[in-house]
């Protein structure tokens, strides 16, 4: 008897980011509003960070509702029937349950059911980790569709006492659309992670201990300098390999659009880079603040919105945080 | 071979310019980075990778602290170079 010849996917040959979707949140939080219980002031947040506002969305509005809102536009830009998307691939650190995902309920209310759907835990790569794996899952023939997202509600993990990192962060989601092209539109991802930081950015205590009473309500916090380090000379290192792998130069960019950290890493970044003037850098993070895993999508869509880059032109994407985690590659904009 | 002190301090002094724009001049050993020259965490963090690639040198992140004035920063980077 012989043995039958198993079937597998047949593949496509590229893939490409067809359209993005930003929701943020509603509240426009401005420094004077949170600079007290951190005994700073506005001048001081500007100039560490860049920050003059942050977007945070209010008690009546949901991760999930941004999530929904991001997706939405996505899929009707995209001009496809969410019917058709074969995987729902949700970034996030700040769903407020363990399980089930957050990608399962947002694949039902865009209208995805049954799609494969699943979180990802990358924290701020977590978008550039969701673009590697919908290229693979389009380019493998796993899936047509993939609807990408990065969303948070960070402003439910935060301290307002907290100096490191709480005044840095807004809410919102944004969302990608990747699926089959004639021509390539994601290069290859350079990523990866360094566990031996893991402390150096998370929260202050784990679920455990809050439930035995070690622990109040855990926020996030990082060790800011580390951090900065690290996300500056690293990253130069991942930014520079990702071009490589690309076949690219910094020459051949339209953009840079770094995870919307802190303006400072965003402008050491480029001059590490030695970034062309010709090069938009972007710099979402003045008026959104850090959104973690939403902020690249984010700042990608509000260039493309404000005409500051056109479709059909390169950028370089890179998001970098807690894990350490980090993922970068090349885009064709939609 | 190893630099002398006031070859470190004029790479220094460099760095510290290149980051800020103080000038050169104005960095001196008895300076304190935050008190005297308004020199930022952050902007330290910078001067401190810069340096470490400048004079082949590591300067460890739990040592920065410690780095209150521009002499010591100095003195630092000359041991190191050993």
């Amino acid at each position: 008897m012989t043995q039958p010849v198993l079937k597998q996917y047949t593949p496509v040959q590229f893939s490409r980011i067809y359209a993005l979707g930003a929701a943020r949140g509603d509240l426009t939080v401005t420094n004077d509003d949170i600079a007290g219980p951190i005994d700073s002031s506005d001048e001081w947040i500007r100039q560490r960070t860049g920050i003059i506002t942050r977007r945070r969305a209010s008690s009546n509005r949901s991760l999930m509702d941004m999530a929904v809102e991001a997706s939405n536009e996505a899929i009707k830009a995209a001009g496809i029937d969410p019917a058709e998307i074969g995987a729902v691939l949700f970034s996030t650190i700040t769903h407020p349950h363990q399980t089930p995902s957050a990608a399962a309920l947002l694949a039902d209310k865009i209208g995805a059911n049954p799609a494969p759907a699943f979180d990802i835990s990358a924290a701020c790569a977590g978008y550039c980790y969701g673009i590697a794996q919908a290229d693979a899952l389009v380019r493998s023939g796993m899936a047509k569709y993939v609807l990408v997202v990065g969303g948070e509600k960070l402003s439910d993990f935060i301290d307002p006492t907290d100096r490191t990192i709480s005044f840095l962060l807004g809410d919102g989601a944004g969302a990608a659309i990747v699926g089959p092209s004639e021509t390539p539109g994601i290069s290859p991802t350079v990523w990866g992670s360094d566990g031996s930081h893991w402390d150096a950015v998370g929260m202050t205590a784990s679920l455990l201990e809050l439930r035995d009473g070690t622990a109040s309500w855990p926020t996030l916090r990082q060790e800011g300098l580390t951090v900065f380090k690290w996300a500056v000379w690293e990253m130069v290192k991942v930014a520079k390999q990702a071009l490589e792998v690309a076949g690219v130069t910094a020459d051949d960019l339209s953009a840079i659009v770094t995870h919307q950290a802190n303006i400072r890493i965003i402008d050491e970044l480029a001059k590490q880079l030695a970034v062309p003037e010709h090069v938009v850098v972007a710099r979402d993070i003045i008026v959104t603040g850090n959104t973690s895993a939403a902020s690249v999508p984010l700042a990608m869509h509000q260039l493309l919105k404000d005409g500051a880059v056109k479709s059909g032109g390169l950028a370089l994407e890179i998001g970098f945080g807690a894990g350490l985690a980090f993922g970068a590659q090349v885009v064709v904009l939609p | 071979m190893a630099l002398s002190q006031s070859e470190v301090l004029a790479g220094l002094a460099e760095i510290v310019n290149d980051e800020t724009g103080i000038a050169t001049e104005a960095v001196q050993l008895d300076k304190s980075f935050t008190d005297d020259l308004d020199i930022d965490s952050i902007s330290m963090m910078t001067i401190v990778v810069n340096a470490e690639d400048k004079f082949g040198v590591k300067i460890p992140d739990e040592e920065v602290k410690n780095l209150i004035t521009v002499g010591d920063a100095v003195n630092f980077i000359t041991a190191a170079q050993g």
